[in-house]
């Protein structure tokens, strides 16, 4: 491939590599470079696309990047392959991050800028402004068709069939044929040019048949048609990056599934609150009142509602909460990734609390898991957290497709209706009838003379009595123990992958590191390191993790956060000894990768 | 009504629905075998006598109580719930059909001594108005009565206080207005006016916030103040922001006998006494019940409500037209300069639409809904997930 260009080596691929895109936010560049992505899918190439973007609207840098995988390592990689660098702002970065031998593709309509430069990299110029300007008098014209242009001519250097475009073309401008034509004439402008005048590059997209029946979406976009299916009614929201898509997502859902077909009414209502504590606060009282509600936040939303969780955890009120966690403290990295809110969900509100937290792998589980919290909740009398993050809500991410049994009932809990109080003899809201730790409730309006109780944040008897006696307080927050003891068993279980041979050497992780770390136990077993390997998908944690943890010598605990919050909850809950759990830690708040975690454990295991 | 067997059905119906309830005479059981500490939670007696009069629901006045209130003896507090429970009575209202809700403090206690089988929620500090929003949404066959007090709902939570109203949410809200923090005894509230005194001998600097003139401002739909000493006011106020099917307010001036009820203090039974303007007298009329009050033409203005209950306005004094939202904030900034204490009902829209209404929610509860009405099933998942290919 040397031949293609002179000196230096040349990078050469098929189907696996990295491509990404330097933007100026606002300029219309996001919707270009998913369509690229969706072209090298639709040819059968696995891609995982993301989306790196600034806390701004207009003006300041963005990046998508996309790893072209046929092996379907859906992690981010590291590293650049191909940069197609359209902001003058970021130059330098953007030229010193292309590997050697890598590819650097820019407007030349103007001279290069001034600066760093590198001699190992092939430089493509093409004069995007000078064609896009030339063809079109409007602005935004100009604008928005310069991407499409740059489109146009990388399909032409990696290879990426016409067709494929001119399907996805008709499927997004279905009955809006001027737009079509204006986009296709864009494209082939790009093209027609890259083929006269540009040279071959080591890159290919060639097809493929590694995608199937999987789907393509975003995590956001899967748990609000989670929530749709799982039969939640009520939701209650303030907008905050990276989750407002999430509630935005189950507007749109609602407003195509969930209006009754004769009177054009709604099986849903949503509040935009005026604060994330409103927003909970609307959802405790319609969990008290018997509705599934949930809302969508994160880390700063959390800490306001703080007080409402501990409320609605004593008081045990259904409600679920979707975190799609972003780097803290404070504001910190709004429009970054990491998994730094375990504890402060976990042990969130003051005094004793302990919650329900499921994490989700990817956009299929966010869908899985959010129905399956709204029934949690109602099982449990309990809020429960979907962590999702930054990372899998709002990245497109290609994952098995959404399944719904059709036989599946929602699990409404233990809620007394009329007739069962009119037979009961002794209705104690919090009398633990089955010996579970889960109390009988009945919701308000039931029956005429049985049944009412009030509720309240205090301590009370097992009839909802105000009581401040010590031993009502125990025998209630033990019972509430018990209960999360039950909840062990009714959770998501782990999810174990074994080594190739037996090993001393184990690995815990969970969420979105899962596709970087699928493919770093890959590259460590090509390289002779065996782990066995657990992803735990909720809290509280079940006994088979204790069992894992004691079936290994040592045990890396992969996550996304600076303290190691999993691997203190593994020690504090489960008693087990600090050091035979080893923290690998990531959290500058770009997404995980597999070559830092075959470093971390790889430098570890070599060292014994 | 005919008060025979059968037991309500399960959130169905509205307050005005003909689920009938067996009258039961003589000995009730106090709900709940163990009657707890005694320090901590007294029992009220359920024996009453076997001739107290019923209303059409087939209950008596007893059957609207709580349990016994644990606030201090004289508190302005125990009058409001006392109207409650006559305007419930009253009313005809299935107790059991009205959920209760309220923050943190004294007033907020209260939901615990009336309506006694009602459910109720002690919410969280300041943010009763988010949480009774939620409950309504879930299920708006029933009614909702707020109950809070000035630290709750115009210090801590006047955030929430404004953002209720906004939304038109169908409720009754109840400030039990002392001016003063009583279970932390005796600091000011917002709503302590400048230069009033405290019982330690403070004199509060801080402007006070008006809840008449926020209501009004944010969009509630019907605004009325009375004092928790004038029951006769009072109970016909209630029963027409019940009736209202709209955000109702009634800022219920509360005299605090422990912390606030001392000279300088201008929220003690004294001060409210002498400078009480009532601007005028409501008489509440059922839907479909006979006007039989005698007047003088132009002596009362009636005033229909959405659900056919009429309100006989008669006038003490000026020419305050209750329809006119601007007309009712110069009314009250107008007397409020003059020291007076503005009472009666300053506010009502007799066309008012709720949260619902605006949010088109269909007519069942949406806590009622199951998953044939919920979930849009396999099939149309399948399409789902084509299309994100």
């Amino acid at each position: 491939m040397s031949a293609v260009i002179a000196v230096p080596p040349a990078i050469s691929a098929v189907n696996d590599f990295v491509v990404k895109f330097a933007n100026v936010n606002g300029s219309g560049s996001a919707s270009a470079n998913e369509l690229f992505a969706k072209a090298i899918l639709r040819m059968g190439v696995p891609v995982s696309p993301r989306n790196i973007f600034p806390s701004n609207i207009q003006g300041l840098p963005t990046w998508y990047e996309i790893r072209v995988t046929a092996q379907g390592y859906l992690g981010r990689r590291g590293g650049v392959d191909l940069m197609v660098a359209m902001n003058p702002q970021t130059w330098n970065q953007d030229i010193a991050e292309i590997a050697p031998g890598g590819y650097l593709f820019y407007d030349n309509s103007k001279p290069l800028p001034t600066g760093k430069f590198r001699q190992d990299i092939h430089v493509i110029g093409m004069p995007l402004t000078e064609i896009s300007n030339a063809t079109y008098a409007e602005p935004r014209q100009r604008q928005l068709f310069k991407n499409i242009i740059y489109v146009g001519a990388l399909a032409a250097l990696l290879g990426i069939d016409t067709k494929v475009f001119q399907k996805l073309f008709a499927e997004q401008f279905k009955g809006k044929e001027k737009l079509l034509d204006a986009n296709t004439q864009a494209l082939h402008l790009g093209r027609d040019y890259a083929l006269a005048k540009l040279p071959r590059i080591g890159l290919k997209v060639m097809p493929l048949d590694a995608v199937g029946e999987q789907i393509f979406v975003d995590g956001n976009a899967a748990a609000a048609l989670g929530l749709v299916y799982g039969g939640a009614t009520v939701c209650a929201w303030y907008p905050i990056t990276p989750s407002s898509s999430l509630a935005e997502g189950f507007q749109s859902y609602c407003q195509k599934l969930r209006v009754d077909p004769v009177t054009g009414k709604h099986r849903y209502a949503i509040i935009q609150a005026e604060d994330e504590i409103a927003s909970i606060g609307i959802i405790v009282g319609a969990g008290w009142n018997g509705a599934r509600a949930f809302t969508a936040t994160s880390g700063p939303g959390i800490s306001l509602m703080t007080e409402f969780l501990g409320l609605a955890y004593f008081a045990e009120i259904p409600i679920t909460l979707l975190n799609v966690q972003r780097g803290g403290p404070s504001t910190g990295m709004p429009t970054r990734t990491q998994q730094a809110d375990l504890l402060c969900c976990a042990y969130a509100s003051h005094g004793d609390t302990k919650h329900v937290l499921l994490f989700p792998e990817d956009p299929h589980e966010c869908f899985e898991f959010a129905a399956a919290a709204l029934d949690l909740a109602e099982r449990l009398q309990t809020p429960v957290f979907v962590m999702s993050d930054l990372d899998i809500g709002m990245n497109q991410r290609l994952c098995q497709p959404f399944s719904w049994d059709e036989n599946r009932h929602y699990d409404r809990g233990k809620v007394l209706n009329a007739e069962q109080l009119e037979a009961s003899r002794d209705f104690g809201r919090y009398l633990d009838v089955d010996g579970d730790g889960i109390a009988y409730r009945t919701l308000p309006g039931t029956h005429p003379n049985k049944g009412s109780f009030f509720t309240r944040g205090t301590t009370r008897n097992v009839y909802a009595q105000y009581s401040e006696a010590g031993p009502d307080y125990i025998a209630n927050v033990q019972r509430l123990l018990k209960k999360f003891d039950t909840a062990k068993t009714l959770v998501p279980q782990p999810v174990l992958r074994a080594a190739a041979q037996p090993t001393r050497y184990g690995v815990i992780y969970f969420g979105s590191t899962s596709p970087a770390m699928h493919e770093a136990l890959d590259a460590l077993q090509a390289d002779h390191l065996h782990l066995d390997a657990m992803r735990l998908r909720a809290f509280p944690f079940p006994a088979s993790v204790d069992a894992f943890i004691a079936a290994h010598d040592q045990v890396f605990v992969v996550e996304q956060n600076r303290d190691g919050q999993l691997r203190g909850m593994l020690i504090n809950e489960q008693q087990i000894d600090p050091a035979r759990l080893v923290a690998v830690l990531h959290y500058d708040g770009t997404p995980i990768t597999a070559r830092f975690i075959i470093a971390a454990i790889g430098k570890h295991l070599r060292k014994v | 009504m005919f008060c025979g067997t059968a037991i309500g059905m399960a959130s169905s119906a509205s307050v005005n629905s003909t689920s009938t309830i067996a009258c039961k005479i003589a000995l009730i059981a106090p709900a709940g075998a163990n009657l707890g500490n005694p320090m901590t939670y007294l029992a009220k007696p359920k024996l009453h006598h076997p001739s107290l009069t019923q209303n059409k629901v087939c209950h008596n006045r007893r059957d609207y109580e709580g349990r016994i209130s644990s606030l201090c003896a004289g508190c302005g507090h125990d009058s409001i719930s006392a109207a409650i429970i006559q305007a419930c009575f009253e009313m005809d209202v299935e107790p059991h059909r009205v959920a209760k809700l309220s923050g943190i403090g004294c007033s907020s206690k209260t939901p615990d001594y009336f309506l006694g089988n009602s459910h109720g929620f002690n919410t969280v500090h300041g943010r009763m108005p988010s949480v009774l929003t939620g409950a309504n949404l879930a299920n708006r066959g029933l009614l909702y009565l707020g109950v809070s007090g000035d630290g709750d709902s115009a210090s801590i939570g006047i955030g929430q206080f404004a953002h209720v109203m906004r939304r038109g949410v169908n409720m009754t809200y109840i400030v039990e207005n002392n001016g003063v923090y009583g279970l932390t005894k005796g600091q000011f509230s917002a709503t302590a006016d400048q230069g009033s005194k405290s019982k330690k001998g403070a004199i509060n600097t801080d402007t006070p916030i008006d809840m008449i003139s926020l209501a009004l401002q944010m969009g509630a739909s019907f605004v009325a103040r009375s004092f928790s000493g004038d029951k006769q006011q009072l109970v016909p106020l209630i029963k027409a922001a019940i009736a209202h099917q709209g955000a109702a307010f009634i800022d219920v001036i509360s005299p605090c006998v422990t912390f606030n009820n001392h000279p300088g203090s201008t929220k003690s039974y004294d001060y409210v006494r002498e400078h009480n303007e009532a601007v005028n007298r409501v008489d509440f009329i059922p839907p479909r019940a006979e006007i039989v009050v005698d007047y003088a033409e132009g002596e009362v203005v009636e005033v229909e409500q959405h659900d056919g209950s009429v309100l006989l306005l008669r006038k003490a004094h000026g020419a305050h037209d209750v329809h006119d939202r601007i007309a009712a904030m110069n009314y009250v900034a107008t007397h409020q300069a003059k020291g007076e204490v503005l009472t009666g009902l300053l506010y009502v829209d007799d066309e008012a639409v709720d949260l619902h209404h605006h949010l088109n929610t269909i007519d069942a509860p949406l806590f009622s809904l199951g998953v044939a009405e919920l979930c849009p099933g396999p099939a149309v998942l399948a399409k789902i997930n084509a299309g994100l290919r």
